[in-house]
């Protein structure tokens, strides 16, 4: 999969923020990550990893007063991420994004058939029927029943399943190439969630589209990642095919999370939570952000900041003890 | 009963909230009347010499026809249902200072007030929005501290002084604001329909008179509105602020729209609801304003005929004006309601 | 949903705050309010120190203009106007100060015990604030000063029946809203009495609130007794007050120092109020501002 031309790259991708005080703080300190065509990549990690700041800056969304550097490439174009405004190009026609909560995601006095439609008259330049008839067609595909009486309801009349929907149809009715979404499951009811899941994956193959998966919920990247990205303070410390990476974790924070999950634990250890909770941005360890957490660390562990190194083609740790090379599957 | 809250449940969600607001609007007119009966009736010690000259108070004659006239031979309940019956019927009583009755003065006067006042309003609203959000797009920003300024300064200007400076900077030194008034001296004023000059010249299509009768209104206006200026930008702001930081104008964000739209279509359109709540209130205020503003302006309206009844401690006349004006209050509240209804899909449509 | 949004879920979580958010005393609007209150009180104490004149001596001519000698220039009668003004914070700001102790304590009052009782008593006590509030200010001031006869303490009686709800409406909003906060839930299993509940744990929450709605409404109170004043319902001539001050200037149109002095120090005294006041709101927890509107 790492032959395929990436559709998207991120080239050292750096993120501060102020702070309550006029300081400044690292958030996201040098992420690298790249987007195969029609790849699902997860980013996984606690609040406070960067993993949703990562992707706003993608859109140039991030909140005022965040400073940025590094490169994003995307389909052959460059653009530096200190440069909001060529971010601003992309948005909504090239990569589109699907938040958390449908409930407060979708505009409550608006239409649904507004909502739909507005971006694509805007992007495309065509006519209200014309943009209505791809928004119907839109909103079939992800299964709203009646589609065509759905355009002139309020969200607040469908469920929070159905919501989501729109809202997924809402990102894509402009043909973008690439969807980030962050957390799309986590506000909706377990037997809902695996229905948007579905969804996604048929979006995949039917749009050919590249997803950027966000999520803290390795459950959700098992089902439907095919490479993870693992992120802790800032950093990503992990990287590799979801099946390698969930079976057989290498760096200690992503074993621990994955111990952390109630069931499918793929390792003979019982079940344990990580120790500690993680830092909040700045206020990240020196060294290894990790170490305080970590039962393997080292003397090292808190002198140097691990650069992220392969360890095996198309896979990659940030961690100099390596301690689960050794474990079986 | 059961039946009864069957059906009421089977109506329609918009068609429910305006019975309630209608009824809520109802109860509060009643209030009101009972509010103004007892400080009319009961608190200004004596209504009969309040009512009656030294001399006719001095005659038990008079003062016993008086008290039969009025109902104050009986008790309180009996009294204020009597109070309502002569409200039903448009009877105020009678001013002694005009020696006719209130209800007639008032309807004189009360277009006039309507007149400013909506005209304020609609400054206060056009530029208080305007300022408000530039303050939330700006936030924190300098446009943001200096429109703060600007706000607070405009909610602590004594009104009645601010009048008397621009009528003095305007008319007495620049020579560019027309004189007190609503018409230049010996003006005719247009056809009577709604009494609201700068209307009723329109109306009738004479633009000249329109001309007049505009240039007459924009200063006493402006003035009147600078308060609500300044408290309906601070709370655009605050409105604005939190709009922007929902989920929804991220997203609108996110889908690429130009920022123009998204700030106007979906971040002011859900503030605005608000916004126009915080207006409808802000209008009793600006009613009771123009008491400062029209004796400054000449403004024959109810604000100066209150004043000039006050001084001349006419309390039927007073009231009458509070009343009249506590009333448009809530019917202007409601008003207010309903159309917040009719604008949120999420009440009108359930 | 949150307050200024961390628009991002990885924003750093703030310091957990209660009531004040970040200092009042960094914000620069607060401190000139401050400042400014504070000078003007002092002038007000030291008033006979400041000026060789007092508020009712004859010490000029008519209508002097502005000179070295009577900064503020003379009124109609060869008083000096700049002692008027000073001496004339001696009579607006005590008034004033009446005005919101007397609306806070009746406002309080009522506001505890509509949110402590609730049912009937909350909804009849409520209900009453609504009407209240529907009636403009200053002509039902105006209907008591015409019943009671003119005059400041009247003036202030008057502005207390309307003014007292929104005390009332900030204190029961606050007490509804701490009566359900785990502390003091927590002190009410551990067999606490609710009464007392309320007067360990939500009273301190409440004085904040207060403080800064008095501060807001200081501001408005010496608006409204200054107009009343200019309608010559509140204080009587030769009284040095503000309002009758611009009033009895407004006569004498092309003196303009009679009128434009007096109006200064009022909007100077409200502007200072309003500083300070919005500043602390702003230092309010969000939740509680709410309850200010």
């Amino acid at each position: 999969m790492a032959e395929r031309q990436p559709l998207l790259a991120i080239e050292g991708l750096t993120i501060s923020l102020p702070t309550a005080d006029g300081g400044r703080a690292s958030a996201v300190r040098g992420v690298d990550l790249s987007i195969g065509e029609g790849e699902i990549v997860g980013l996984a990690g606690e609040s406070g990893s960067g993993k949703t700041l990562s992707a706003l800056a993608v859109l140039g969304l991030l909140p005022g007063g965040a400073k940025t550097g590094g490169m994003i490439h995307f389909a052959g174009r460059e653009l530096s991420a200190a440069d909001g405004r060529a971010q601003a190009e992309l948005r909504g026609k090239d990569v589109a994004m699907v938040f958390q909560d449908p409930m407060t995601a979708l505009h409550p006095m608006l239409s649904v058939g507004r909502q739909m439609t507005e971006h694509l008259v805007f992007h495309r330049k065509i006519g209200r029927a014309e943009a209505d008839k791809i928004a119907i067609d839109m909103l079939e595909r992800v299964r709203i029943p009646n589609p065509r009486a759905a355009m002139a309801r309020f969200p607040h009349q469908f469920s929070g399943g159905m919501r989501q929907r729109i809202a997924i149809a809402s990102a894509l009715v402009t043909g973008p190439k690439l969807l980030i979404a962050d957390e799309p499951t986590t506000a909706l009811d377990v037997t809902v969630q695996a229905g948007i899941l579905r969804l996604i994956e048929q979006l995949r193959r039917e749009l050919k589209l590249s997803v950027l998966l966000i999520t803290h919920d390795l459950g959700v990247m098992s089902a439907l990642a095919d490479r993870v990205y693992v992120m802790y303070a800032g950093r990503v410390v992990e990287r590799g095919a979801r099946a390698e990476v969930l079976a057989r974790p290498r760096h200690p924070y992503t074993r621990g999370l994955l111990d952390a999950l109630p069931h499918g634990s793929p390792s003979d250890h019982p079940l344990t939570a990580l120790p500690g909770s993680p830092p909040a941005i700045g206020r990240f360890p020196a060294g290894c952000a990790f170490h305080p957490r970590c039962r393997f660390a080292e003397d090292i562990c808190r002198a140097d900041i691990p650069e992220l190194r392969d360890v095996q083609p198309g896979r990659a740790i940030a961690c100099p003890v390596d301690p689960l090379s050794a474990v079986p599957a | 009963m059961t039946y009864l809250r069957k059906s009421w449940y089977a109506l329609p969600n918009l068609l429910r909230f305006v019975v309630r607001r209608l009824f809520v609007g109802a109860l509060l007119c009643l209030g009101i009347t009972f509010v103004s009966f007892a400080l009319t009736q009961v608190v200004p010690g004596d209504p009969v010499s309040a009512n009656l000259g030294d001399r006719a108070a001095s005659d038990p004659e008079i003062v016993a026809a008086f008290r039969a006239r009025y109902g104050l031979d009986q008790p309180i309940p009996q009294q204020y249902a009597l109070y309502l019956e002569r409200l039903v019927h448009g009877d105020l009583g009678e001013s002694q200072q005009t020696h006719r009755p209130v209800t007639t003065d008032l309807s004189q006067y009360l277009p006039a007030t309507i007149e400013l006042a909506s005209a304020a309003m609609i400054l206060a609203l056009v530029i208080g929005i305007s300022l408000g959000v530039l303050a939330a797009i700006a936030r924190d920003r300098w446009p943001d501290q200096i429109i703060r300024v600007i706000s607070l300064a405009g909610v602590s200007v004594p009104t009645f002084w601010l009048a008397l400076v621009t009528f003095y900077v305007f008319f007495f030194k620049l020579g560019i604001a027309p004189g007190v008034g609503r018409l230049n001296p010996g003006g005719k004023a247009p056809p009577s329909i709604t009494n609201m000059f700068t209307i009723d010249a329109l109306l009738a299509g004479q633009w000249a008179t329109f001309g007049i009768a505009l240039s007459h209104i924009v200063l006493p206006a402006a003035v009147l509105a600078i308060y609500t200026i300044g408290s309906i930008t601070r709370f655009t702001r605050a409105a604005m602020l939190e709009s922007l930081s929902q989920d929804y104008v991220r997203a609108a964000r996110a889908k690429g729209l130009p920022t123009r739209t998204v700030i106007l279509r979906h971040a002011l359109r859900p503030a605005l609801a608000a916004i126009v709540t915080v207006a409808g209130m802000a209008f009793g205020r600006m009613l009771s304003g123009t008491v400062l503003v029209e004796s400054v302006f000449s403004w024959p309206g109810i604000g100066q005929y209150a004043y000039k009844s006050a001084l001349a401690l006419d309390l039927r006349a007073i009231m009458g004006v509070s009343l009249v004006v506590a009333v448009i209050y809530i019917l202007v509240n409601m008003a207010v309601d309903l159309i917040y209804a009719f604008i949120d899909p999420r009440i009108r449509l359930g | 949903m949150s307050d200024a949004a961390p628009l991002v879920e990885d924003v750093p979580a703030r310091p957990r705050r209660r009531l004040m958010r970040r200092s009042a005393w960094t914000q620069p609007l607060g401190l000139v309010g401050a400042a400014l209150l504070v000078i003007i009180v002092l002038l007000a104490i030291f008033a006979p120190w400041l000026t060789a004149h007092g508020p009712i001596d004859q010490v000029g001519r008519r209508f002097m203009a502005p000179s070295a000698e009577h900064w503020f220039g003379t009124d109609q009668i060869g008083r000096d106007v700049f002692a008027r003004v000073i001496y004339g914070a001696r009579v607006s700001l005590p008034y004033a100060l009446q005005l919101v102790i007397m609306a806070s304590v009746i406002g309080t009052l009522l506001g505890a015990i509509a949110g402590y009782f609730g049912g009937w008593i909350d909804g009849f006590i409520m209900r009453a604030a609504d009407l209240v509030m529907a009636f403009p200010d200053i002509i039902l001031a105006m209907a008591v000063v015409a019943a009671l006869g003119p005059g400041l303490f009247n003036a202030v009686l008057a502005v207390v029946v309307v003014s007292w709800p929104i005390y009332a409406r900030v204190v029961r909003s606050m007490i509804l809203t701490i009566r359900d906060e785990p502390y003091v839930q927590s002190s009410r299993l551990l067999g606490v009495s609710t009464a007392r509940a309320l007067w360990v744990d939500v009273r301190p929450n409440v004085m904040g609130p207060l403080v800064v709605l008095a501060a807001l409404e200081f501001g408005h109170a010496v608006l409204i007794l200054a107009g009343l004043s200019f309608l010559g319902l509140g204080a009587q001539p030769p009284a040095p007050e503000w309002g009758s001050m611009v009033s009895e200037g407004s006569k004498y149109f092309d003196k303009w120092w009679l009128s434009v002095f007096p109006g200064l120090a009022i909007l100077l005294v409200v502007l200072a109020a309003n500083f300070l006041g919005d500043t602390l709101r702003d230092a309010l927890d969000p939740r509680t501002a709410k309850a200010f509107r």
